[in-house]
């Protein structure tokens, strides 16, 4: 049986730069990949290599400080070229220069549900995967009660990752099999309403409605929310499609598909490359011509990375959005301006034009103030959560309100419509952040 | 615009840190932001872009909602000085223009006196100036008597803006609503000039404009509550200040005595229909405020006594006269002081409007039971959000109960 699944909460922003043609396209080879261990929440990178080893594609990179057998790998063949470290030694990002020939690390063939545990985090895939509570790499000992795969994206200018992965479905059906074995309870696929994919042994749930309804904690929300005590594990389509390789002992098939969007893109497609690979290479020229300064954002615009572009392709985005930075623009009475202008609210008459797409910049039109308007948070927030209440008990640091508020059942990105609706342009993805990051360290 | 940009640009330094003006930082700041929407951009992470709508927004649309009535207030102020001093021809103009007149200063002092104070604790915080006082300045004037000393306006203003917003930590922290707070000072501090029957209506002339008033003459300018309160026996009959029959219709349009802003209902229901097409006003609070106003107003005309004459006033009469309109589209929905939550905003809202209806008819020393009851609203509302919010927390409890005894996972 197949659940249906419909969010009415949300937004569904109406942007420049969407892709026409799905079929994803070979990306000019990236000279080069960087993996930024902060996009690993909860582990903490110990190297494992030196600026001038080889490497290849599955050779491990990091070790996480907590528990030494998960890793963080390279998905290319190549030399290492630098450990880049900030303030107080903190690693930033490591460089890797690909040698183009895509030698990978062999694995052995797991055979019951331990090996595959180990061999998920010796190979890497461990780290790929999420926890609820958190939203943090899982625990070395950790035992999920639900695994939640999504298949489907809502972000604004995403496309289907149902669609773009089409030629990796047996390799989906081999990773909800593996996966099964580490849970007593289900594995939940989420799909796009309308979708016919069925993986056997998952629970298919299909889902309609707007952003942030294609979240894993939106839909595990609706299906079985995290409470106290509970984990669950959260991935996507791509990482699901590796771990069915690593379990039926192929080679993995790092690559991923990346839909290149936004307004400033001359045409908008998915290239297959890999993670990490330089924003230059994914974009290849395909910008239109422009003096103004540029916002080259691994992610959506709801919730991403302003890599630059110079940058690299971050964890774990498959998408990247070109929109203008705006930070050049002086606007006259902005406040007071009669323009239809890319809002929720209905106090600008753009409301009376559905149709209407936006290329928006990145300012964040305002100023910063405390909560005033009551009521926004919660139309862009489909869960049973009193998003306000949260966020205050998130500031004032109160653990116990936290807890009682449902701060197991969030992560940041659930609050990425919020963030773009608030009049009060609270850094709200910030904000659950630092306070998961809070609560973990205290508990 | 380019021009001022620059010149903007070129006195700048001198307002930050370590230039000769660095005292006047949070006013240069708040001219600044005012004409040029900064030109800030979201943060390397997170939401890369955001909603046009801001607080400067949202204030602003306020005010705009807030210009029928202000507007219909010059007319009504210059109509009742007419009125009073028996004149039989009403030149729309000029009676606008006395109106205009008459308020000005009021708008002035309490803007001055309030923007002042959040200029030198913005600068005293380093923070932002807020812009909650545009609204807040644009009320109080709305909401007292016309004839309100100014200095009594500056004052209420001063105690208002401080002891009840800055202390609390500036707009969004505090508890009630700062217009009200300044009329319920008013009210309480200088009671003989804030009720009766002369001070709802203008009585000198203002530069020449307008006429005398001269209360010798049997003349009332007793608003139509106030005429309750003080009924004695006998049927109920308002009247206007010159003694004529006031008809329903005169209450809705807004030509009866009162105060500045409130008297129509007609200018409140346009504000009303801006600030729901915008989403701005909370929809539940303005319905569930006529609600609980229309359904205490019946229980209290169904058992009407010549004891409390204004439980002789239908349910709809109870909308028409005094403020209890207005402070249900424009006070009781402030959202920083209402309640936050949706099924906290419909008890809130019921409060509110019954409470209004009880304190006007059960209570005869209060003429108006509007403003104490969007007060007392305030204070109950934080209390409604805590027992929704336990809703929430309970039933999150229950569920997490009820999973570990599934047992095995």
């Amino acid at each position: 049986m197949r659940r249906q699944l419909t969010i009415k909460k949300g937004l569904d922003l109406k942007l420049r730069g969407s892709v026409a043609d799905p079929t994803p396209i070979k990306a000019a080879a990236t000279p080069a990949v960087a993996i930024v261990p902060d996009d690993f929440p909860g582990f903490l990178p110990k190297p494992e290599v030196k600026a001038g080893d080889a490497v290849k594609a599955g050779t491990p990179l990091f070790r996480d400080k907590n528990d030494g057998r998960i890793k963080l790998c390279s998905p290319i063949s190549g030399t290492v070229r630098e450990i880049v470290r900030g303030a107080r030694r903190h690693i930033e990002r490591i460089v890797i220069d690909s040698d183009g020939r895509d030698e990978k690390v062999a694995h052995p063939h797991p055979t019951n549900a331990d090996e595959l545990r180990l061999l998920l985090m010796e190979s890497g895939l461990w780290a790929m995967m999420r926890q609820r509570p958190f939203d943090i790499v899982p625990a070395s000992d950790s035992h999920p009660r639900d695994i939640f795969v999504t298949l489907t994206d809502t972000a604004p200018l995403a496309v289907q990752p149902a669609t773009v992965l089409k030629g990796r479905y047996d390799s989906m059906a081999a990773g909800v099999k593996a996966l099964a074995t580490l849970t007593h309870g289900k594995v939940y696929v989420a799909v796009p309403k309308g979708c016919t994919l069925d993986l056997e042994g998952a629970e298919m749930v299909e889902v309609a409605g707007p952003h942030p309804a294609g979240n894993a904690g939106v839909i595990a929300s609706h299906i079985r929310p995290v409470n106290k005590g509970e984990t669950i594990w959260t991935l996507d389509g791509a990482t699901l499609a590796c771990i069915g390789d690593l379990a039926s002992g192929k080679p993995v098939d790092h690559s991923v598909a990346v839909a290149v969007t936004g307004p400033e893109i001359t045409t908008p497609a998915v290239v297959t490359t890999v993670p990490g690979a330089t924003m230059e290479s994914l974009i290849n020229g395909n910008l239109r011509p422009t003096s103004r300064p540029l916002r080259v954002i691994s992610g959506n615009v709801l919730t991403g990375e302003d890599a630059g572009i110079a940058g690299y392709l971050r964890w774990p985005y498959r998408q990247v959005t070109v929109i203008a930075d705006g930070s050049d623009v002086d606007e006259f009475l902005g406040w007071a301006s009669p323009a239809p202008k890319m809002s929720l609210s209905r106090t600008f008459i753009s409301w009376l034009m559905p149709r209407k797409v936006y290329s928006p910049d990145a300012r964040i039109n305002g100023g910063r103030r405390p909560m005033i308007m009551s009521g926004i948070y919660e139309r862009m927030l489909p869960m049973d959560i009193m998003p306000e209440f949260l966020i205050k008990a998130m500031l004032s640091h109160n653990i116990e309100q936290m807890e009682a508020l449902g701060v197991y059942e969030v992560a940041p990105e659930d609050f990425s419509a919020a963030e773009f609706a608030d009049p009060s342009k609270l850094e709200l993805q910030r904000i659950v952040r630092e306070s998961l990051d809070y609560l973990r360290k205290e508990i | 615009m380019k021009a001022l940009r620059n010149y903007l640009n070129r006195i700048k330094p001198h307002f930050e840190e370590g230039g000769k003006l660095q005292a006047f930082r949070s006013v240069f700041d708040g001219m600044e932001t005012f004409l040029f929407t900064p030109s800030t951009v979201a943060a390397p992470s997170g939401a890369q872009i955001h909603d046009a709508v801001d607080s400067k927004r949202i204030m602003i649309t306020v005010v705009a909602a807030l210009l029928p009535c202000l507007i219909f207030g010059m007319y009504n102020t210059g109509y009742q000085n007419w009125l009073a001093a028996g004149a039989t021809e009403f030149p729309t103009f000029e009676l606008l223009l006395y109106g205009f007149l008459a308020v000005l200063p009021r708008i002035a002092v309490t803007y001055a006196v309030g923007l002042g104070i959040e200029f030198v604790v913005a600068q005293w915080r380093r923070e932002e100036i807020q812009e909650g006082f545009l609204v807040t300045g644009i009320l109080i004037p709305m909401i007292c008597p016309v004839e309100t000393p100014l200095w009594m306006l500056a004052v209420a203003t001063a105690f208002a803006v401080i002891f009840a917003k800055e202390v609390f930590g500036g707009t969004g922290y505090n508890v009630f609503n700062v217009a009200l707070v300044a009329r319920a000072f008013l009210f309480f501090s200088y009671p003989a000039q804030m009720s009766g029957d002369r001070v709802f209506v203008a009585s000198e002339p203002i530069l020449g404009i307008g006429h005398s008033v001269n209360y010798a003459d049997g003349i009332s300018g007793a608003t139509p509550l106030g005429q309750i309160a003080t009924h004695t026996g006998g049927a109920l009959r308002l009247q206007s200040v010159v003694g004529d029959d006031l008809s329903w219709w005169d209450a809705f349009v807004g030509l009866i005595p009162g105060s500045f802003g409130e008297t129509s209902t007609l200018c409140v229901c346009i504000g009303a229909a801006i600030l729901l097409v915008t989403g701005i006003a909370s929809w539940r609070i303005i319905v569930s405020v006529v609600a609980g106003a229309l359904l205490t107003g019946w229980i209290a005309n169904t058992f009407q006594t010549s004891t409390y004459p204004a439980s002789f006033l239908s349910p709809a009469d109870q909308l028409l006269y005094g403020g209890l309109a207005f402070a249900a589209v424009f006070m009781a929905t402030d959202p920083v002081t209402a309640a936050r939550t949706n099924a906290g905003k419909w008890i809130f809202g019921f409060i509110v409007g019954a409470m209004a209806v009880v304190i006007r008819t059960y209570n005869n020393g209060y003429p108006e039971g509007a403003m104490l009851a969007v007060l007392l609203g305030n204070a109950l509302a934080p209390l409604i959000d805590y027992c929704v919010v336990q809703t929430n927390i309970r039933r999150r409890q229950k569920r997490a109960a009820l999973s570990l005894k599934g047992g095995d996972r």
